[in-house]
C-alpha cells in the first residue's frame, strides 16, 4: 500500500474505532479518549521531530509536560494575598542568585585559562556558596508562604490571566529549559542522552513535587481555570435545553459532551497548527540538513555544518511542542498533579506511539499517537475480557481464576511492550513509514 | 610449491572488484611481500587470503588444500596467523593476557610460545603485567604479532606492519620478521614501505590497479628500473 | 564521650545504610556495565530482570516456607537464592534468544538496542505484576537484627545506638563475595579472559577462535546472577514493590555512568558515590554539631543540605555534573 493510502485508510480506521465506542460505550467516553488522543498526538510529533528527523532521544518528555503544567499555574490562578509581602521577591533574589554562581563557574570554567585544579575549586566554592546564600535567603520566605492556608494555598499563586495563555507560556517555559539542558547534554552520545534527558526530567519533577511554594507540591493545586465553560453553566442555557430536547438527550450529559467537544476543537486547531509548520520545516532545506546529519553525521561533519547547533535548534523546538502539550493536558484535567508524572511509563509510551506510527513521519505518529492511547485506554478492560475468556471453565472460587482476574490490569504492560517489539522486529519503520525526499 | 596460495583470485566489496585475477604466493620458510600504490588493492587481497572477504573467482591453496571457503577461525587451526593493520590488539588486556588470547583455540604448545614470543621481543617480558594500550605504538605492533605467533602458525600474514611506527622502530620491526622466517614461519605481508619490504622479501607482488604487474624475487625487484621509477620513488 | 557519640551517629545514619544501599546499587550497575561492555547496549531492563529475580526468591521462599524447610536465623529467600538465580538466569537467556539476538546479529545502532529493550522492560514489567501483583510484598523472616541498639548501648553505655540489620549485614558479605567472585572469573579463567577480549576488540576476538555465542551465554550468566541477587537484597533490605523497581534502574544507570560505563572497578566505585552523596546530603546534620561543638554554638534548624524528598533525584544531580565534567566517568569508560 502506498504512503498515502495507508494515511487513508488509518484515518478513517481511527474515525470509525471512535464511532464505535461513541455509539457503544458513550459518546463523553469516546471523546475523552479521543481528546487524550489529541494531545498524546502533539507530544509525539514533538519526539518525532527530535528523533525521527534527527535521531536525537529525548526521554524527558515528562519533564517538559510537568513544565507546561506549571505554567498552567503561573498563568492563571490569582495571586494569594500576602504571600508576595512574605517575601515572594526574595525567593526569586535567591534563585537568581544561585543560577548566577552557576553560570559564572560555568564561563569560568569554559574561558579562564587557571589551572585545572584550581578551576575546580573556585567553581566548587562558588556554587556552594551561592547555594547557601540562596538558602540563607529563602529558607524563612518560603516557610512563611507554606505557612498561608496550607490547605488552601501555601504557595505563590499565579497572575491571574486566561487560561489560554499558558499553552504558549508552558511552550516557553519547555523551550528555556531545552535550551540549558540541549546545552548540557546534546555533545553526549545517544545513549548517554537518553539517560541524561530522563535523569534531568526527573529532577525538574522532583523540585515541582517537593517546592510547594510554587507548585503546592504533592498537595496538588486544583480548580484551575477552564477556556470552555462548565457543565452546570451551560445547563441552564436556554439552547442547551432545546437541542437536547430536539437530539433526546439527557442535559447533564449534553453538556458534558459540549464541553468536551469545544476541548476537542481547541486541541484540534493545536495540532493543525503545529502538524502544518512542522510540515513546511520538515521540508525545507533546514529539514533536508537534519536528515543529512542524522544519516551521516560523519560526512556531515565534514561538509562543515554544525551539528550541536542543528541538534540544539531541533531539540529545542521538539520540546516546545511538548511543553505546550503538557500545558493543554493540565488545562483539560483542570488540576496539577506533579505525582502523575512518571517518566519511566508516560515517557516511553509517546515513545511507543511514534515508533509504531512511523519514525520521521509526522501523520504516522499522529496516528500512532492515536493508536496506542486508544489501546492503553482500552486494553485494561479487554485484558480482563481476555483473562475471563480463557478462563470460563474454571470455577468462580478457583485460587488461580481469581487471582488472574485480579491482575489481568497489568496484561496491559505486556501488550505495550509485545506491540513495541513486534514492531521493531516486523515493521521497523512503523505503520506509516518515512517518506525519502 | 607454494605454501599459501591465490589463484586467480577476484574479489571485492559489493558489485565492485578490487583485485582482479590475481595470483600471490609465499614459499615455505620465506617472505613474500605484496606492495603497491595506494588503492591497489593490497589490503584487500590479503583479507580474501585470510577468509575475511568472499572470493569471487578463483582458489586459495594451503599446504596442499584448497581452504577457498573456510572461516578464518578454521585458518587458524591448519596454522595461519593473521595480524590486521588496526585494531590489532586487545587494549585493556595485559600483554600476557593478549598473548594468551592468541592461544585461545590451541593451547597445547602456550608456555612453550610465550618463551618464544618473549625471547623475540625482550620488551614484551618487562612489560608483560602492563595494559597493552599504554604500549607505544612499536611495542603494541610487537605485541599484535606476539599474538599472532601464539599457536605456533606455518604462514604469518602482516598487514601494513608499519604504519604508524616510526621509521627507527619500522628497521627493527622488519629485522625481528626476518628472524621469525629464519626460524621457519612463513611471512606474507602487505607493505606501504616497498623499498624496505622488498629488501627482505624472498617474493614480491607488485599490484595496481588490483592486477600483478610484476611478480619476482625481492631483489630483483628492486633492480627493476622500471620499479623502481613507478613505486619505490627513483 | 561526645565524640564517640557523634561517630556512632555517623556510622548508624550513613556508614552502615550506605554500604548497603551501595552495595546494591553496585551490584546492579555491574550487571548494566557488563551488558554495555559485551552486547554494546544500554539495557532499560534491568531494573525489571532484578525485579523478576526477587519475585522468584519471593515465590520460592513462600514454597519453602509451606514445605517448612528454613534456615533460622537467615531469611528463607537467602536458601532459595541459588534457584532463584538460575530461573532468572533462564529468563535472560529466553529473552536474549527471541529479542535482542536479532538486533545482534543484525549490527544494530545501539539506540535501536535500547529501544528494544525498553520494551522488554515493558513487558517484563507487565509479567511480573501479572503472577504477583502490583502491591507491597514484605518477605524477610528470620532473625531481624545482628546487632540491637539498645545491646549496643548497653555494651558500650553511650547514648547513640548502633543497629545493623541481618539485611544489611548479608548484603555486604554476599557483595563483597559476588564481586570478588566476579573478578576472579574476569580476570584469573580464561573464559572470562576471552569474555574481556571480546568487549574490547569484537573483530580481533572472533579471528582469535573465541566462540561469541559462549560469550553472550556468558554474559547473561553473570547478569542474571547479578540482578537476581541485587534484587533479592534490596527487596530484603526495604520491600518489594514492583513499581519501585521500575525506578531503581535510573539511580543504576547514575552508579554506572558516574563510574565509568563499561569498566567493573567503576560500577562498584559509582554504585557508592550515588550512595554516599545521597546520605550525606539528606543527612540532618543537627544532631552531630550537637556532639562536636559546645552547646550554644550549636545553630538551630535541621541542617539538611537537601530535603530528604530530594533523595533519589541526587543521583541525577551527580549524573549530570559528570557529564558535564568528565562524560567517560571517574574510571575510564568505553567510548564507542
Amino acid at each position: 500500500m502506498s504512503n498515502a493510502s495507508r494515511i487513508k485508510f488509518l484515518y478513517i480506521l481511527m474515525v470509525i474505532t471512535l464511532l464505535v465506542v461513541g455509539f457503544f460505550q458513550s459518546w463523553n467516553v469516546a471523546l475523552t479518549i479521543f481528546n487524550l488522543c489529541l494531545i498524546s498526538s502533539i507530544m509525539t510529533l514533538g519526539i518525532n521531530i527530535q528523533w525521527g528527523n534527527a535521531g536525537i532521544v529525548n526521554f524527558g518528555v515528562m519533564g517538559f509536560a510537568a513544565l507546561g503544567g506549571l505554567a498552567n499555574i503561573i498563568i492563571s490562578m490569582p495571586p494569594t494575598l500576602n504571600a508576595w509581602d512574605s517575601g515572594g521577591e526574595i525567593i526569586i533574589v535567591g534563585l537568581l542568585i544561585f543560577t548566577l554562581s552557576i553560570f559564572f563557574s560555568i564561563i569560568l570554567f569554559r574561558k579562564s585559562k587557571l589551572n585545572i585544579k584550581i578551576k575546580y575549586s573556585i567553581s566548587f566554592t562558588f556554587i556552594i556558596s551561592g547555594y547557601f546564600i540562596m538558602r540563607f535567603l529563602v529558607d524563612a520566605p518560603i516557610e512563611k508562604i507554606e505557612a498561608i492556608e496550607p490547605a488552601k494555598t501555601g504557595y505563590l499563586g499565579g497572575f491571574n490571566l486566561p487560561v489560554l495563555l499558558s499553552w504558549p507560556i508552558g511552550g516557553l517555559l519547555a523551550a528555556f529549559s531545552a535550551f540549558i539542558i540541549g546545552k548540557i547534554s546534546l555533545g553526549l552520545r545517544s545513549d548517554y542522552l537518553a539517560i541524561a534527558t530522563l535523569g534531568i526530567s526527573e529532577i525538574i519533577i522532583y523540585f515541582l513535587k517537593n517546592e510547594d511554594w510554587l507548585s503546592r507540591g504533592v498537595k496538588n493545586v486544583n480548580g484551575l481555570p477552564r477556556p470552555v465553560p462548565y457543565e452546570i453553566e451551560l445547563q441552564s442555557k436556554e439552547w442547551v435545553l432545546k437541542v437536547s430536547n430536539y437530539l433526546e438527550i439527557p442535559v447533564n450529559e449534553l453538556s458534558s459532551i459540549t464541553v468536551k467537544l469545544s476541548y476537542s476543537i481547541l486541541f484540534i486547531v493545536v495540532l493543525l497548527i503545529v502538524l502544518f509548520l512542522l510540515e513546511i520545516a520538515v521540508k525545507s532545506p533546514w529539514g533536508r540538513m537534519m536528515r543529512a546529519i542524522r544519516d551521516n553525521e560523519v560526512s556531515a561533519n565534514a561538509m562543515g555544518k554544525n551539528i550541536k547547533q542543528r541538534h540544539l535548534q531541533v531539540f529545542i523546538i521538539g520540546s516546545t511542542i511538548i511543553g505546550i502539550a503538557g500545558a493543554m493536558l493540565t488545562t483539560l484535567d483542570g488540576q496539577f498533579t506533579p505525582v502523575s508524572y512518571q517518566p519511566l511509563r508516560y515517557t516511553f509510551l509517546i515513545w511507543i506511539m511514534v515508533i509504531v506510527g512511523g519514525s520521521g513521519n509526522n501523520f504516522g505518529s499522529i496516528i500512532g499517537g492515536f493508536l496506542i492511547w486508544f489501546f492503553w485506554v482500552q486494553s485494561e478492560p479487554l485484558g480482563l475480557w481476555f483473562i475471563s475468556q480463557i478462563t470460563t471453565h474454571i470455577s468462580d472460587t478457583n485460587i488461580i481464576k481469581s487471582h488472574l482476574l485480579e491482575n489481568a490490569a497489568h496484561i496491559r504492560l505486556m501488550f505495550m511492550g509485545m506491540i513495541l517489539l513486534i514492531t521493531l522486529r516486523f515493521a521497523p519503520k512503523g505503520l506509516i513509514p518515512e517518506v525519502k525526499r | 610449491m607454494y605454501l599459501l596460495s591465490g589463484e586467480k583470485i577476484t574479489c571485492g566489496y559489493g558489485a565492485v572488484d578490487i583485485v582482479i585475477n590475481c595470483n600471490i604466493g609465499v614459499y615455505k620458510g620465506k617472505i613474500s611481500s605484496v606492495v603497491g600504490p595506494n588503492g591497489a588493492g593490497k589490503s584487500t587481497a590479503m583479507k580474501a587470503l585470510f577468509g575475511l572477504l568472499p572470493i569471487k573467482q578463483g582458489k586459495v591453496v594451503f599446504d596442499g588444500k584448497d581452504i577457498t571457503n573456510l572461516p578464518p577461525q578454521q585458518r587458524v587451526l591448519r596454522g595461519m596467523g593473521f595480524v590486521p593493520q588496526t585494531n590489532n590488539i586487545f587494549p585493556s588486556l595485559t600483554v600476557q593476557e593478549n598473548l594468551e588470547m592468541g592461544a585461545f583455540i590451541d593451547q597445547n604448545n602456550i608456555n612453550k610460545m610465550l618463551e618464544y614470543v618473549y625471547d623475540l621481543f625482550p620488551i614484551l617480558n618487562d612489560k608483560k603485567n602492563q595494559d597493552a594500550g599504554e604500549l607505544s605504538g612499536g611495542q603494541r605492533q610487537q605485541v599484535a604479532v606476539g599474538r599472532a605467533l601464539m599457536t605456533k602458525p606455518k604462514l604469518l600474514m602482516l598487514d601494513e606492519p608499519s604504519a604508524g611506527v616510526s621509521p627507527k622502530i619500522m628497521n627493527g620491526l622488519f629485522s625481528k620478521i626476518k628472524e621469525i622466517a629464519d626460524q621457519g614461519t612463513a611471512v606474507l605481508m602487505v607493505e606501504q614501505n616497498a623499498k624496505q619490504a622488498l629488501k627482505i622479501s624472498d617474493l614480491g607482488f607488485v599490484l595496481s590497479q588490483g592486477k600483478n604487474l610484476f611478480t619476482d624475487s625481492g631483489s630483483s625487484l628492486l633492480a627493476n628500473k622500471e620499479v623502481r621509477q613507478a613505486f619505490l620513488g627513483g | 564521650m561526645d565524640f564517640l557519640n557523634g561517630i556512632t551517629l555517623i556510622a548508624n545514619y550513613i556508614i552502615i545504610p550506605g554500604l548497603t544501599y551501595g552495595s546494591q546499587l553496585a551490584l546492579g550497575a555491574l550487571g548494566i556495565t557488563i551488558i554495555y561492555s559485551v552486547l554494546r547496549f544500554s539495557n532499560f531492563a534491568h531494573g525489571e530482570f532484578m525485579s523478576f529475580g526477587a519475585m522468584c526468591a519471593i515465590l520460592l521462599s513462600w514454597l519453602f516456607l509451606s514445605l517448612g524447610i528454613t534456615l533460622y536465623p537467615l531469611p528463607t529467600a537467602i536458601i532459595v537464592l541459588p534457584i532463584a538465580i538460575v530461573l532468572t538466569i533462564s529468563y535472560c537467556l529466553i529473552v536474549d534468544k527471541f529479542i535482542f539476538k536479532f538486533y545482534r546479529k543484525q549490527n544494530s545502532k545501539s539506540v535501536i538496542s535500547l529501544i528494544v529493550s525498553i520494551g522488554v522492560m515493558f513487558f517484563t514489567g507487565g509479567l511480573i505484576r501479572f503472577i504477583v501483583g502490583p502491591g507491597d510484598r514484605n518477605f524477610f523472616d528470620g532473625e531481624r537484627f545482628i546487632l540491637k541498639a539498645r545491646t549496643f548501648k548497653n555494651i558500650t553505655g553511650l547514648n547513640e545506638g548502633l543497629t545493623l540489620k541481618t539485611t544489611q549485614g548479608i548484603t555486604i558479605v554476599l557483595s563483597v563475595f559476588l564481586v570478588i567472585l566476579l573478578f576472579w572469573f574476569l580476570n584469573k579463567t580464561k573464559t572470562g579472559k576471552s569474555m574481556r577480549a571480546y568487549s574490547d576488540n569484537k573483530e580481533l576476538a572472533l579471528l582469535s577462535g573465541i566462540n561469541p555465542e559462549k560469550v553472550v551465554l556468558i554474559t547473561w550468566v553473570i547478569t542474571g546472577t547479578l540482578a537476581c541477587v541485587a534484587g533479592t537484597l534490596y527487596g530484603l533490605d526495604k520491600s518489594y514493590k514492583p513499581f519501585t523497581y521500575l525506578h531503581l534502574v535510573l539511580p543504576i544507570f547514575s552508579a554506572a555512568i558516574v563510574g565509568g560505563v563499561g569498566n567493573p572497578v567503576g560500577a562498584i566505585i559509582g554504585g557508592f558515590v550515588i550512595s554516599f552523596s545521597e546520605l550525606i546530603i539528606t543527612f540532618a546534620y543537627k544532631k552531630i554539631f550537637f556532639y562536636f561543638l559546645p552547646n550554644n554554638y550549636v545553630p538551630k534548624g535541621l541542617l539538611q543540605i537537601l530535603s530528604t524528598d530530594y533523595k533519589i533525584a541526587i543521583s541525577f544531580l551527580i549524573l549530570v555534573l559528570v557529564l558535564l565534567i568528565k562524560p567517560t566517568g571517574i574510571y575510564k569508560g568505553k567510548i564507542i
